[in-house]
């Protein structure tokens, strides 16, 4: 452990299990991320790095069963989803749903008014919130004719990751989880991604970056690396420990890799 | 999460219009005979033909009636109905004819008001010219006289026979007549009012035109006509709006619709329809059997239905275009919701038969609570309509697990340059759009809003502006409760 900050305790996950349907996929997750700092979670498919990235974010099909997960010392766990996301829990999703017919600024002005109603501010009207937003567009490199397209219908894999952080900017959480935000990004796409949750990043703030590759990690440099196996964290480092992953893969945290053919 | 009592209590509220008006009215005895219809004719003081053509309807609609021949095909239940108990004929007790607004009873003034719509000159800014019709007879209509100026006739049908016979006799029953089906029938013998437009050649109609139909008493059957012509290049835009008070026992309204479109001449006609569907046991309500058709007569015309259906206990309703012209363009485009224990059987029905026609048919079904809903649609295409163009897509929505949807497509094409394209697909609120609703701090409730108006906003879009923003809010109106 190298750079631990010394903000507050943003998120504070102890012992969490959860299943999806019957079976059980986290057995046990433990994880402290403190405000201004940058976590990566790395973990081979099929590790559960999505169902905990769900679980706190409160999504009905995934069921904790036991441990804890505090958010600002909050107990998450029995919050509804849409009271995580107004206390400040964003989810980027690996993959954003679409919905048909509903603009992308009417969208994202029915959350950040959500948000606002519940914090007793005032809800904006049109002609402000698109103000707000058109500034934030610049952040993810978009123009305003996104904005007036339906939520995700028809985007490319890069349009619909951009509109997930552009969503990061509008909402401005105190927690981001970024679930495979690289995943389908081609190298520019990448860069303008990451590029934008560095412009996002501040030392109120943390940001937990879920990912399968290294490669996200040569943009935003993250404060501790953990690597889940297994719906366990079997290790946790600095940055170089997403160095070592990606020469060496994830094969030496695996217990059957001994017993698999090499390839 | 929304409580039982909180739902109920929606529910018991989510019919705004279900007041009734205490005004003197004449009316006819209950029942259905031919002396009814001389009855009706004698109150309109009727030229001869019209009276033999309403006589003529009244004995096929008899026969029919005697043969049993209703008609049984669409998806909907309901007890048979008693024709002779019923009021065909209900008109506001006044023997003057009305020339200002200040003539006419106080009282169906505040009920237009209370339905939100602007008789009064003084409201010219929305910029909407409305004829509206209380129980059978048209009570006022505005901004004739600027539309007089240029050429356009916006009248009631009962003056319009009066002072346009010709245009009257030459297309009334000209593309619905009054053997086209049984409700037709009944409303060719029976007919009331309604609306009569005509828009002179090359002339683009300068306002919205509005009709507002209104139940009020009780009994009564509501039988309304309308016509519209566009000449050639003229253009018109027309919407009509409905509602009824809250009754125990079922209201019939059965209306006849017709359009007739010239060379280049487009006709857009939009309704939103807010009949009382009944009670949240499915007790009274309006049985609503309309046929409404157009006639795309000339080259290069162009006729569009939009309609938003949240009303009615039953609607059973098919706008449809008659692609004579060549080149002609057809198009409807519809939102049905049913709730509680509505049933909807609604759809369109384009015939081509002029080359080069083309048609559009984008059909949104919402099913809550018990609802039933149903898209019914022909698509028939000509030996002569070469190179015609159809394309149509119904969707339907499911809201909850005790309603339902159904698609009926029906295609016949007689030639081989053609080409129909057919899509449908039925839909519940995903869980993954919810969670991403939510996750985002909206609400359940909200991101039904938000995922029902995006399912109809490619019908609402076509709806002028003031009406979309209208149609918005009657759908939440009539779906608070129901999710959540």
């Amino acid at each position: 452990m190298t750079q631990q900050s010394n903000g507050t305790v943003v998120l504070e996950v102890k012992d969490l299990h959860a299943k999806v349907g019957e079976t059980e996929i986290l057995k046990g997750v433990n994880l402290r991320v403190k405000a201004g700092e940058v976590h990566a979670i790395m973990g081979p498919n099929g590790s559960g790095k999505s169902t905990l990235a769900y679980v706190l974010a409160g999504r009905p099909t995934y069921t904790a069963t036991s441990g804890q997960a505090l958010f600002q010392g909050q107990n998450l766990l029995t919050m509804l989803p849409e009271a995580r996301a107004r206390a400040g829990l964003f989810l980027s999703f690996q993959q954003p749903i679409e919905i048909a017919g509903v603009r992308y600024d009417e969208f994202l002005r029915a959350g950040y008014n959500a948000l606002r109603k519940s914090r007793s501010l005032p809800e904006v009207g049109v002609l402000e919130f698109n103000k707000m937003l058109s500034s934030k567009l610049e952040i993810v490199g978009m123009d305003s004719t996104f904005i007036r397209r339906y939520v995700n219908e028809g985007f490319s894999g890069g349009e619909k990751k951009r509109g997930e952080i552009l969503q990061m900017a509008v909402l401005e959480p105190r927690l981001a989880i970024l679930d495979e935000t690289d995943s389908g990004l081609d190298v520019d796409a990448l860069r303008e991604v990451a590029q934008g949750i560095n412009r996002l990043k501040s030392p109120e703030n943390a940001v937990v970056l879920v990912t399968h590759y290294q490669r996200i990690l040569n943009y935003v440099v993250p404060d501790v690396v953990h690597v889940l196996v297994e719906g366990r964290i079997v290790a946790s480092g600095g940055k170089q420990l997403a160095m070592e992953i990606e020469s060496q893969g994830y094969d030496k945290y695996q217990p059957m890799a001994a017993v698999r053919p090499a390839s | 999460m929304t409580t039982n009592r909180e739902v109920k209590e929606a529910a018991s509220r989510s019919y705004r219009y279900g007041w009734v008006t205490d005004v003197e009215s004449d009316t006819a005895p209950k029942g259905l005979s031919e002396d009814i219809v001389r009855w009706i004719s004698a109150q309109k003081d009727e030229p001869e033909w019209l009276l033999e053509w309403r006589l003529k309807a009244y004995r096929h609609f008899t026969s029919l009636l005697e043969k049993e021949q209703l008609p049984q095909w669409a998806h909907i239940q309901y007890p048979a109905i008693d024709f002779q108990d019923m009021i065909y004929y209900s008109a506001p007790k006044s023997k003057q004819k009305y020339n200002s607004l200040e003539e006419i009873d106080p009282e169906i003034l505040k009920t237009y008001e209370k339905l939100g719509i602007p008789l009064q000159e003084q409201k010219r800014l929305a910029g909407v010219a409305v004829d509206a019709i209380f129980d059978s007879v048209s009570i006022a209509t505005t901004f004739k006289e600027e539309l007089a100026k240029q050429g356009v006739i916006f009248s009631s049908f009962s003056e319009a026979v009066h002072n346009y016979p010709e245009l009257i006799q030459k297309y009334l029953g000209s593309v619905v007549p009054y053997s086209d089906n049984f409700y037709a029938a009944l409303n060719s013998a029976v007919f009331s009012d309604g609306s009569f437009c005509y828009v002179p050649k090359g002339v683009r109609c300068p306002f919205e035109l509005t009709t507002y139909f209104r139940i009020n008493t009780q009994s009564v059957g509501q039988f309304e006509r309308t016509l519209i012509v566009a000449d050639e290049s003229a253009y018109v835009s027309y919407l009509e709006g409905c509602s009824a008070p809250m009754r125990d026992e079922h209201q019939l309204h059965a209306a006849v619709v017709e359009l007739v479109a010239l060379d280049s001449g487009e006709i857009k006609y939009s309704t939103i329809q807010n009949w009382y569907p009944g009670d949240e046991e499915g007790k009274g309500g309006v049985y609503n059997f309309v046929t409404k058709r157009g006639k795309c007569q000339g080259n290069n015309s162009k006729i569009s239905w939009t309609q938003v259906e949240t009303g009615s206990a039953i609607t059973w309703k098919y706008p449809s275009v008659i692609l004579q012209g060549d080149n002609s363009v057809g198009e409807f485009y519809s939102v049905a919701l049913t709730k509680g224990y509505q049933q909807a059987d609604t759809g369109s029905k384009m015939t081509h038969i002029g080359k080069n026609t083309r048609s559009t048919i984008i059909a949104k079904t919402i099913s809550a609570g018990h609802g039933s809903g149903t898209y019914r649609g022909l698509v028939k295409v000509m030996p002569n309509a070469t190179h015609s163009w159809n394309f149509t897509q119904c969707d339907s929505l499911l809201l909850g697990d005790k309603c339902s949807a159904h698609t009926t497509p029906y295609v016949e094409v007689r030639n081989n340059s053609s080409h129909l394209e057919h899509e449908a697909f039925t839909s519940r609120v995903s869980e993954e759009q919810l969670f991403y609703c939510n996750q985002r701090g909206i609400s359940v409730e909200e991101a039904h809003r938000l995922i029902i108006n995006g399912f109809c906003k490619e019908v609402f879009k076509q709806l002028p502006f003031e009406f979309a923003v209208e149609a918005t809010r009657l759908l939440e109106a009539n779906l608070e409760g129901t999710v959540g």
